[in-house]
């Protein structure tokens, strides 16, 4: 407990946390109001609140991976094993606190969207969350910001540079998932297993067949049901995370 | 006290501690010498846990860093004043520091003020002078009151106030008992600091004394003599079995004697003296001749293994 206490310490001693979660919110918040707001014609589903969840899970992420990055940057890294020989300790208390302040930004990102396109949608006939799937829709992205968290807390521990952590990160969601797609033949096979792809399937996957309207967002692709997609990004994010613990254990800090 | 027992740090080809063994003795501040490269900032990492050697170990009070419990409270370092965010405020800083310790924030603020940081403890640190980061670290030292305080080159860059500060500083932890092993590359400013020395030089130990006895041994004593009857004294001298070099005013500069042994040998000829005076040589010059002459014998060894 007391070393959650030091990385909570940390994390909010910094300005740069505050501006992570206040751009997540702000970017899926807005955009989804912006959304909302113009969505004619048809009721609006539960799940078109949710489409703008991915600029907030990179924010966050960005936000995770600089909790460590910055320690080495600075070379408080050296001062937390210092005080905290036990290097694992240390760091998953870091990946603890990180991960359920993402956690909670994602929430956060579910239900102000979800709110947000209540007031702001013409038909809301749609957007009561009554079944199971509405509510992974929304409460989902909680899940998979913390999850999200872990992996880049562990990129950033492998890595150590600000720079490097935020483009792999960014790089391998924004670019690599995508343009694997592309590659004749297995590229749909591998496609489907990309970590993020995934994580979509996990927030987007198997609606109510009835509330998705035509064209209303990305299909969500994979083999794994909704929850076992949840499970396999977070065995991901783990075991990405783990890897970084034996590292950092091992090496020169 | 810190023991290093046969401590090795190896990067790929390059050796940077060589087989170190050497004792930090608690009440006394032990400088660790050795010119820029030497090793001494690998050895501090090693001897707090934060690198691994490749061979050897280091024990802080029988134990290895590691095995401490609540570190802090038993070894207090500054090995670099720069390791701070410069967006978290100094009170920040330490107040994280504490916390992992189980120490009080009551506790951050006494050190705060033992360095005199007080007035801007809610400032961040990245906008500091050098003198106050170096505070800064001190006091992040000093934050669990512990026994053995390892600071890695506290003086440089500082101004002569800073570095009378903190001289007087590490003197006054000493004689509270502890153990202080301070690091510099100038053995000028450690005579003034250390009582004992760790001299070391491409990772090697190449002595290890009080202060004075090495001073004492690394320096050429000679005695000045001015005569009128110069010649006639040097000749006595040099049967004597001292060495005897003349210098260009006519005084001698005489090696292996003391000024007494002279002054007795001239009272008992009837030579006229009109100055004795004991010359002590430059530290820095005894201090490059051993550690050149490591480096002279560490490219021996390259070149021979490069055959």
């Amino acid at each position: 407990m007391t070393l959650l206490a030091v990385e909570r310490i940390k994390l909010f001693s910094t300005r740069s946390p505050w501006w992570c979660m206040l751009l997540a919110l702000g970017l899926t918040v807005g955009i989804t109001g912006i959304i909302a707001a113009n969505w004619q014609d048809s009721p609006m589903p539960v799940i078109g609140t949710v489409f703008t969840y991915t600029f907030g899970l990179y924010v966050i992420m960005v936000m995770a991976a600089l909790a460590v990055t910055t320690e080495y940057r600075f070379g408080t890294i050296r001062s937390t094993f210092q005080a905290v020989p036990d290097r694992v300790s240390a760091l998953v208390a870091k990946a603890v606190v990180v991960t359920l302040l993402a956690g909670l930004v994602g929430e956060a990102v579910g239900f102000g969207s979800w709110g947000l396109s209540n007031l702001l949608a013409k038909d809301t006939s749609q957007l009561a969350l009554n079944s199971a799937n509405d509510w992974r829709h929304v409460a989902g992205i909680g899940l998979v910001y913390a999850a999200g968290a872990i992996l880049a807390v562990g990129v950033g521990t492998l890595v150590r540079q600000t720079a490097g952590a935020v483009s792999i990160i960014l790089v391998f969601a924004l670019v690599l998932e995508s343009v694997v797609g592309l590659i004749p033949k297995i590229g749909d096979d591998i496609q489907k297993w990309m970590p993020f792809t995934v994580a979509n399937k996990f927030i987007y996957g198997s609606p109510d067949p009835g509330s998705l309207p035509e064209g209303a967002g990305p299909p969500a692709i994979g083999e794994l049901s909704p929850w076992g997609s949840l499970g396999y990004f977070v065995g991901i994010a783990l075991a990405v995370f783990v890897i970084s613990l034996v590292v950092a254990k091992r090496r020169d800090a | 006290m810190i023991e290093a027992i046969g401590l090795t740090k190896r990067y790929g080809n390059t050796v940077a501690v060589d087989d170190l063994s050497f004792t930090v003795a608690p009440g006394r501040v032990t400088g660790f010498l050795g010119p820029n490269g030497a090793g001494k900032s690998t050895t501090m990492r090693m001897i707090l846990g934060l690198d691994r050697p490749t061979a050897g170990r280091v024990l802080i009070d029988g134990q290895p860093y590691a095995k401490l419990d609540r570190p802090l409270t038993k070894v207090g370092a500054l090995l670099d004043a720069k390791w701070v965010h410069p967006n978290r405020s100094a009170h920040a800083h330490l107040r994280w520091l504490a916390k992992s310790n189980g120490l009080s924030t009551q506790r951050v603020d006494e050190v705060l003020d033992l360095v005199g940081l007080t007035k801007v403890a809610k400032r961040r640190a990245g906008g500091f002078s050098l003198g106050m980061s170096q505070r800064l670290g001190i006091a992040g030292a000093l934050l669990g009151d512990p026994k053995v305080l390892l600071f890695d080159e506290p003086v440089n860059g500082l101004d002569p106030e800073g570095i009378l500060w903190i001289r007087h500083f590490m003197q006054g932890l000493a004689a509270e008992g502890r153990t202080v092993l301070v690091s510099s590359h100038l053995l000028s400013e450690m005579a003034l600091t250390a009582q004992d020395l760790v001299v070391i030089g491409r990772g090697k130990l190449i002595s290890q004394s009080t202060t004075e006895e090495f001073v004492e041994r690394s320096t050429e004593n000679t005695v000045r003599v001015r005569s009128p009857h110069a010649d006639k004294l040097g000749a006595m001298l040099i049967d004597k079995g001292f060495t005897v070099r003349e210098d260009s005013d006519g005084s001698l500069t005489v090696s292996g004697a003391t000024s007494d042994q002279i002054g007795d040998i001239a009272g008992s000829t009837g030579v006229v003296l009109h100055e004795l005076s004991p010359q002590r040589g430059s530290l820095e010059q005894a201090f490059m001749q051993l550690t050149g002459d490591s480096v002279e014998y560490h490219t021996e060894i390259t070149t021979e293994t490069g055959k």
